[in-house]
């Protein structure tokens, strides 16, 4: 009986239709627009100005605070201006905006390809240049890594998950990376695991992945502390504390971390990013994308530089699809429809996805029937359709009393909904004054 | 016989006693209440529409006779001709308020203001502005998903189906500020109503560079300052790319409306001008 975590889930169809697609390294861009907020947290502080020749992997914008995240230059060229850009929300945030002339590295940067197993440094030291190199969740959720791996005083961490679910339809970039970067992958789950002072790991991963599975348990049978769980496919495992319940079966207590419960939870691009960053000095400055859809020709997985505007992916998986009714950065289930193929790839976006005209409307709006399908796929064992009212009708003390702050916007609930209801749509509205209420109070 | 009597004795003592501690209680318990507050009461409008800023009527009749100064407590329904009846009955002075009205700031039409994409979320402006920018290239203007027509309790709001945007019936509104409140992108302010229900307002709050704001909207604020600098009572202010008429110092002298090169700056009520060169003509010789 394979593991999966125990209440609610659904089972989207997978469409991994770019799973034996090898990583292809993505040409230079001729501009990148890079925002200075590309994580959870204070938006990083520009140190470059306009007419500024960078180099890549330079430091163009400073962490902003604590939880925060150093932002470096993907590519080499002249700053064309500090400026704002359209983000993926369709709201202009500020953006570094760089010619790209060249592609001149710095030189402490050691882009060979040859596997660095030894680690030198100290716990503390990796910490500190993980923060330094700016890597931060590269799940979607973008919280800055060093943060993650800096338990508040008095908790301890007991295991490190790594999680290589990936149960957003579609999306195959950390499949992919499973597959051609394992050797770097157990380097950097060492890595975390000598920062963190932990003796054990567990690599999740669901069983529609068999290839990943078999090779990283090879790979691991030789290794000490590190195991490879296989997982039953259901959505949303890839969520903290899902993952958490899966493989530990502990339950991450509500509105707490999941260190409450002695787990640290960093992602598959993550862990190779903290490998790049510790061993090879290399900052966050590309990330793997998947590019996919029903009519794109080549669905592909790409090794893009932070900054390339999604047109470009789009146009080297075979271009825009002409009955195009929507492209989404990310996965069909939490992933953002964009309102522009100018938006820049940033350390968050794992994939874009194109759909047809047809798949990209909602349906017609039904009266719900409390049917409750949403109660039981809902993982976090809220009551969707309730937390909808409240929020429509703004009672907000209530909906804090039904914990609408646990919700993890998975979209199970709206993915499930016969009536096609917008529940996540409110939930999320309400989530946010909600959250507002509590902030003001303290 | 003697049974009847009992019973009719026994319970009309009960009846006595049960009078008595009745009685006691109510003066042990009293709350005394200024009878004024009821007083007050009738005299508002008993809209509960909070524009005052206190739940509903009573409370605020509670605040009235409260406080010691009401001059800068006003019923936004009632005007001054409600005010001045609390005046009244309390004996305190009222400040001189001048009507408000509800104004809608943004003019991005279908036409005006091209829409880029399409929205199927839920139909509420709070949750689409939460989620993205909206269905223009504008991020600052309306959403046209009519949270504020929700929110009117005096039918005084209607959304126009050919623009997209919302409508304030001027009869009704009582600038209650229930809109303000709802709008998720700050677009509708209330601004004094102005003699003969004549005002100017800039009717954009984009806040993007000149050239980004034109490109999203042909009749967006450009923040140029030409109507700053033609101004001649200095109530106009230009912060963040976008001019701000103050109405406490507007004298509708419409000089800006003519010098606007976007026509982002409306004038409502006046009488049709007639052309633009002679206003101008007409500017330069009060100068």
């Amino acid at each position: 009986m394979l593991k999966t975590f125990k209440i609610g889930g659904v089972h989207p169809h997978e469409w991994k239709l770019s799973a034996e697609k090898q990583i292809e390294v993505l040409p230079l861009p001729k501009r990148v627009s890079v925002p200075v907020t590309q994580h959870i947290g204070a938006p990083a502080k520009p140190l470059v100005k306009k007419g500024d020749i960078v180099k890549t992997g330079q430091m163009i914008a400073a962490s902003g605070g604590f939880v925060s995240a150093n932002i470096h230059s993907p590519v080499s060229g002249k700053v064309f201006k500090v400026d704002q850009t359209v983000d993926a929300s369709g709201y202009r945030k500020p953006a570094i905006i760089i010619d790209v002339d060249g592609d001149e590295w710095l030189d402490d940067i050691d882009r060979s390809d040859k596997l660095v197993k030894e680690i030198t440094l100290s716990g503390e030291e990796i910490i500190k240049k993980i923060g330094e190199m700016g890597i931060v969740g590269m799940g979607g959720a973008t919280f800055p890594s060093h943060v993650k791996l800096s338990p508040p005083p008095g908790k301890k961490c007991e295991i490190l998950i790594i999680n290589g679910v990936e149960c957003e339809p579609y999306l195959t970039s950390d499949h992919r990376l499973m597959l051609e970067k394992s050797e770097e992958l157990i380097v950097g789950i060492r890595i975390l695991m000598k920062a963190l002072n932990v003796n054990k790991a567990v690599i999740g991963i669901e069983n529609n992945k068999p290839d990943a599975i078999k090779k990283l348990t090879e790979l691991t049978s030789k290794e000490e502390g590190i195991d490879v769980q296989p997982l039953k496919v259901k959505y949303p495992q890839g969520g903290e504390k899902q993952l958490i319940d899966a493989i530990t079966g502990r339950q991450v207590p509500s509105g707490k971390l999941p260190i409450e419960v002695g787990a640290v939870v960093q992602n598959v691009g993550t862990t190779v990013a903290v490998y790049e960053a510790v061993q090879k000095n290399k900052p966050l400055i590309e990330r793997v994308v998947t590019v996919t859809g029903p009519a794109i020709a080549q669905p592909s997985n790409f090794l893009a530089r932070i900054g390339t505007p999604i047109e470009q992916l789009i146009e080297a998986a075979g271009g825009l699809p002409q009955d195009t009714g929507k492209v989404i950065g990310g996965g069909p289930m939490m992933g953002k429809a964009l309102t522009s193929l100018e938006v820049p790839i940033t350390k968050g976006s794992s994939g874009l996805l194109v759909l047809p005209d047809e798949a990209a409307h909602r349906q017609p709006v039904k009266n719900c029937i409390r049917c409750s399908k949403c109660v039981s796929a809902c993982p976090m064992g809220l009551e969707p359709y309730l937390l909808m009212i409240e929020a429509e009708k703004e009672m907000w003390d209530r909906a804090e009393e039904d914990r609408i702050m646990d919700c993890i916007e998975c979209g199970s609930c709206s993915f499930t909904c016969p009536a096609h209801r917008p529940l996540l749509d409110y939930i999320r509205l309400g989530k946010g004054k909600v959250g507002q209420i509590i902030r003001s109070r303290q | 016989m003697s049974i009847v009597l009992i019973t009719i004795l026994t319970l009309a003592g009960l009846g006595a006693l049960a009078a008595v501690i009745l009685y006691l209680a109510s003066q042990k318990f009293k709350v005394f209440e200024d009878p004024r507050i009821d007083q007050v009461e009738e005299v508002l409008p008993a809209a509960n529409c909070g524009g005052c800023g206190f739940p509903g009527c009573r409370a605020f009749a509670e605040a009235l006779v409260k406080a010691d100064d009401i001059s800068d407590l006003n019923c936004p329904v009632g005007g001054a001709e409600v005010m001045g009846k609390v005046a009244q009955i309390l004996g305190k002075e009222v400040a001189k308020s001048e009507p408000k009205i509800a104004v809608v700031r943004c003019n991005g039409t279908c036409e005006h203001r091209p829409r880029l994409n399409q929205y199927e979320g839920a139909p509420s402006c709070a949750a689409a502005s939460a989620l993205y920018g909206g269905e223009t290239g504008c991020s600052f203007g309306c959403y046209g998903l009519g949270d504020c027509v929700d929110a009117c309790n005096f039918d005084a709001m209607y959304m126009d189906e050919k623009t997209g945007l919302p409508v304030v019936i001027e009869d009704n509104c009582v600038a209650c500020g229930a809109c303000v409140d709802a709008c998720p992108k700050n677009i509708i302010e209330l601004r004094k109503k102005g003699p003969k229900n004549r005002r100017i307002f800039v009717s954009c709050v984009n806040e993007e560079k000149g050239a980004v704001a034109r490109k999203a909207c042909s009749v967006a604020c450009i923040g140029c300052g030409k109507c700053a600098k033609v101004c001649p009572f200095d109530a106009i202010t230009i912060k963040n790319n976008l001019a701000y008429i103050d109405d406490e110092k507007c004298r509708l002298c419409r000089k800006c409306v003519a010098e606007c090169p976007t026509n982002a700056i409306h004038e409502l009520n006046f009488p049709v001008r007639k052309n633009k060169t002679a206003v101008k003509e007409t500017a330069t010789e009060e100068k």
